[in-house]
């Protein structure tokens, strides 16, 4: 008769015992890299931070003496997100909006739904190959070829998806009970979105497009030939229309230079770039978890 | 939603209020189809600035490797090849390790705060920018692995994949840092479906005295197994387009081998590292690679999503 008892070396228990120890180790491997690279990281460009990092130009590769600072390198980073989030922001909370209170779950929808997909899953460097011929090749910019307007744009053509989705479904949480209020009373439908249904969804939606910029503020490869990179200082409107550099695209280049200062240089701005991104995330990771332990009370 | 709107249709509204709701359903709406545009606009832009590059070399492109500006001579073997091999090989990797990885969060193993902390870091890793990942991959782990890959060659060197001496730079390194950067996709997709088996399923499979990984195995994975592909197919797509860290790490070299401890190209890395400085019929040849990588990622893409649809709801 068998016992009901736990027995240990019954097979299936040590079975269960090694898939076990299998599932934790894999998890191990999963989180390994990330404390890895973000305590190297953090050390090592952690080490580079000084106050002149912020103020100077960096220095042409090959002086190898000193390297200078980034702070073209991060004025521009501010500036192409800037440029990408005008235009992505309206364009993704208005189609979002289409999406979640106007249509009806016709054609056109589900093929806008589709397409949101499908655009989130182009490779970026797809999205800098088409800006690239569009704007960046045709000179259509007042006969500038490489601009930052050019990699502003590249950029909001991957944070579009991010937007519209975090819109759609942060409208789609919002109870009709509200909307059914709000038109009752004898308010029109824009008043009704406008006023009530999009402040009410206004925290999931800012949570998404903020994480949608965090992303962008790192992508590289969209830049690479639509804003190439500068050396120099931003000093006016105008530069809008020429190389402008990005944290990205500092890294990248001064990751490949053989020199050693320049290296330092892309570690330091990768210390700015990952604690940026970090911090956001885990800004609105805690922000999240916040909001809904408010709403269940 | 569609009872709101008769009920607001009926209503009787003055004339500027009426024109100013029109105005603002039709900007949602124009706003809405500009994903549709941007979409076309980029694969008919794309197809169209290849077409010089498509009309001269026709097929032959796709399996040819010579890439050569000075004569003219261009073909895309090589990226294809390493696009295909470092996206496949580093999807081989990261499914069990995600999958594994995924379960152990799901399942009641540790305590849930443990769980959490494991899941969020993990989810964390997919913030991290991929050209950082890169500069991490030049100056941290290339030199960890180089011994590895030494050993590699030397006791499998009769497998044409390891046939050649490894170098500094190399396609292995770039499916390794692949491996980092689609373990976040694999992992929470596969969470996210294995979250949404019923516990009801799962009771049944204890009541009945199955073990804790029985259950896992017969039930539970079976249960999540179409979103659990879903989402391997993405991490696929990503692969394939992934652009910076594979560039810096992967030795850009057209020299076709089908050894991967040698350096290579992916159609992404020859864009990132060509566009800038190509012109004449280069140009028109590079847009005839990335032609090729759009096509294949939207097939993924498009092949993923027909996978959610069809298998969603299931239970």
């Amino acid at each position: 008769m068998n016992s009901l008892y736990y027995q240990k070396r019954l097979s299936r228990n040590i079975g269960d015992k090694f898939f076990t120890s299998l599932s934790v180790i894999c998890a191990l491997i999963a989180i390994l890299p990330l404390i890895f690279l973000v305590t190297y990281i953090l050390i090592k460009g952690g080490s580079q931070i000084t106050p002149e990092l912020f103020t100077l130009e960096p220095n042409p590769p090959g002086d190898d003496l000193d390297a200078g600072g980034i702070n073209p390198a991060l004025i521009g980073t501010l500036i192409i997100t800037t440029i990408a989030s005008i235009i992505a922001i309206p364009v993704g909370i208005g189609g979002g909006i289409y999406l979640a209170e106007y249509s009806k779950g016709g054609a056109f929808s589900r093929f806008i739904r589709f397409g949101v997909n499908v655009l989130a899953g182009v490779p970026s460097i797809i999205a800098g190959v088409f800006i690239y011929a569009l704007i960046v090749s045709t000179k259509i910019l007042f006969g500038s070829m490489y601009s930052g307007l050019a990699g502003g744009m590249a950029l909001s053509i991957l944070m579009l998806p991010t937007v519209i989705k975090t819109t759609d479904e942060g409208l789609k949480l919002v109870p009709n009970e509200l909307r059914y209020a709000s038109l009752g009373v004898g308010a029109s439908m824009y008043t009704t979105i406008l006023k009530v249904t999009l402040p009410s969804a206004f925290r999931s939606i800012a949570t998404g497009v903020v994480l949608g910029i965090a992303r962008a503020a790192g992508e590289t490869a969209p830049l690479i030939f639509t804003a190439l990179f500068s050396y120099y200082y931003i000093t006016g409107f105008g530069d809008l229309f020429y190389e402008m550099g990005s944290l990205a695209v500092l890294i990248y280049n001064f990751a490949l230079e053989p020199y050693d200062a320049q290296n330092k240089l892309a570690w330091a701005a990768s210390f700015i770039l990952v604690l940026s991104i970090l911090s956001v995330n885990i800004f609105s990771r805690i922000l999240g978890a916040f909001t809904e332990k408010t709403k269940r009370v | 939603m569609e009872e709101k709107l008769t009920l607001f249709k009926n209503r009787k509204r003055f004339g500027i209020e009426k024109n100013i709701d029109i105005i603002f359903k039709n900007t949602a709406l124009v706003l809405s189809s500009f994903v549709a545009i941007i979409l076309l606009g980029i694969i008919l832009v794309v197809f169209f600035q290849s077409f010089e590059s498509f009309a001269r070399y026709g097929l032959k492109f796709l399996v040819t490797s010579e890439w050569n500006p000075v004569k003219d001579e261009y073909g895309a073997f090589t990226a294809i090849y390493g696009t295909l091999v470092t996206s496949f090989l580093s999807l081989l990797i990261t499914i069990p390790l995600g999958v594994g990885t995924a379960i152990f969060i799901t399942e009641d193993f540790v305590p849930k705060v443990f769980r959490e902390i494991i899941g969020s870091f993990v989810e964390l890793l997919a913030a991290i920018p991929s050209v950082v990942l890169g500069l991490w991959a030049i100056f941290v782990m290339e030199p960890f692995f180089r011994a590895f890959f030494v050993f590699l060659h030397n006791f499998f060197g009769w497998i044409p994949l390891f046939s050649t001496e490894p170098t500094g730079r190399n396609s292995l390194l770039a499916i390794l840092i692949l491996v980092v950067m689609l373990l976040p996709i694999v992992t929470s997709i596969a969470r996210d479906s294995l979250n949404q088996v019923p516990k009801k399923l799962r009771n049944a499979a204890y009541g009945i005295g199955a073990s804790r990984w029985k259950t896992i195995f017969s039930v539970i994975l079976p249960a999540a197994l179409s979103g659990i592909m879903a989402g391997v197919l993405l991490a696929l797509g990503r692969a394939m387009g992934e652009t910076m860290a594979v560039t810096m790490i992967i030795g850009n070299s057209n020299a076709f081998s089908w050894s991967i401890l040698s350096p290579g190209y992916t159609i992404s890395s020859m864009l990132a590292n060509q566009f800038g400085e190509a012109d004449g019929s280069q140009v028109s040849s590079l847009f005839y690679a990335a032609f090729v990588l759009m096509i294949l990622s939207l097939v993924v893409n498009i092949f993923a999503q027909w996978l959610v649809k069809k298998f969603s709801l299931k239970y």
